[in-house]
């Protein structure tokens, strides 16, 4: 009696964070086709992997009893929750070094941050200023 | 990246226990198996490993952050907490009708003493949905957000505060 108690209490929690992941995870997907371009997608993919991920692996924790395969679970969630804000800055620093800027800045303050060093390896920084978001915008709005 | 390469012997000591405790429990989690073979080829490859490691000098701080407070836990936890919030968030923007974006690249100051401690800090920026950082400057990031919801330099001064906090036992 006591015991199905508690299966059907990790059931239930099962099915809501496996609710609430998938929601995370259509919003996401359905972000990354909305969104106008890399960078703001970025943010749509950040919603995936951290919010959709842990929380189906939240919901499977609580099927698996607690034995091994619940500390390889735990392992999981913690290798992602380390490598993904480290994956994600590897591509947006790239983007950024680059030379693609985001879509409509309203506010840019590069130069207050970094000085002027790092505008000197943005190629089309010096010579294409008349024609701003040309680069950054061709692919978001095909 | 600068390493520190002269660190006293016994904090060399302390963290190479520490990586070999932390590998047998590794070793234990992913085999599942305590046979006394497979449990002696397991504490030979940790040894193995934990020498390589000492010969190579990784045996510092970005290697075993050892140093940093368990109150890291406490942290994270409460990092949590922002991701969903953030979420929340991010996916409203996503579902508004016309998707009114701002993106904008800001500047947030940083006042961690540690290297360990500011990628704390931009790692967690970077997992709360809706900001980004970009890069490092002097003194501070340069962050990529989504609108203005997510540009309020309060929320920014808090997690850098409670990452400040954790970043060290001895200060």
């Amino acid at each position: 009696m006591d015991m199905s108690l508690i299966e059907t209490a990790c059931d239930i929690a099962t099915a809501i964070a496996f609710t609430m992941g998938s929601i995370f995870l259509l919003i996401g997907a359905f972000g990354i086709v909305r969104l106008p371009d890399f960078w703001s997608r970025l943010h749509a993919a950040g919603v995936i992997d951290t919010a959709g991920a842990e929380l189906i692996l939240i919901g499977m924790m609580f099927q698996t009893g607690w034995d091994i395969a619940t500390l390889k679970l735990i392992l999981i969630a913690f290798f992602v929750f380390i490598t993904s804000p480290t994956a994600t800055h590897a591509v947006s620093n790239a983007a950024f070094v680059a030379g693609l800027r985001p879509l409509d800045l309203k506010k840019d303050e590069t130069e207050e941050t970094l000085g002027d060093v790092p505008t000197a390896a943005i190629p089309h920084r010096s010579g294409a200023a008349a024609s701003p978001g040309t680069t950054s915008g061709t692919e978001g709005n095909a | 990246m600068l390493r520190r390469t002269h660190q006293d012997a016994g904090t060399e000591m302390v963290k190479a226990i520490s990586l070999t405790i932390a590998l047998i429990a590794l070793w234990l989690t992913l085999s599942g198996y305590f046979t006394p073979f497979l449990l002696s080829i397991g504490v030979a490859s940790v040894l193995f490993t934990v020498y390589l490691a000492a010969r190579m000098r990784l045996l510092d701080d970005e290697a075993v952050p050892v140093q940093l407070r368990p109150a890291l836990f406490l942290y994270w936890g409460w990092l949590g907490g922002e991701i969903f919030k953030a979420s929340v968030a991010v996916c409203r923007v996503i579902l508004s009708r016309d998707m009114t974006l701002s993106q904008q690249l800001i500047r947030v100051p940083w006042d961690q003493k540690t290297e360990m401690g500011r990628t704390i800090f931009a790692n967690s920026i970077t997992l709360t949905p809706g900001t980004i950082t970009v890069e490092t400057g002097d003194g501070a990031f340069l962050v990529h957000a989504l609108t203005d919801e997510f540009t309020g330099s309060e929320g920014f001064e808090e997690m850098g505060d409670r990452v400040t906090k954790v970043e060290a036992r001895h200060r």
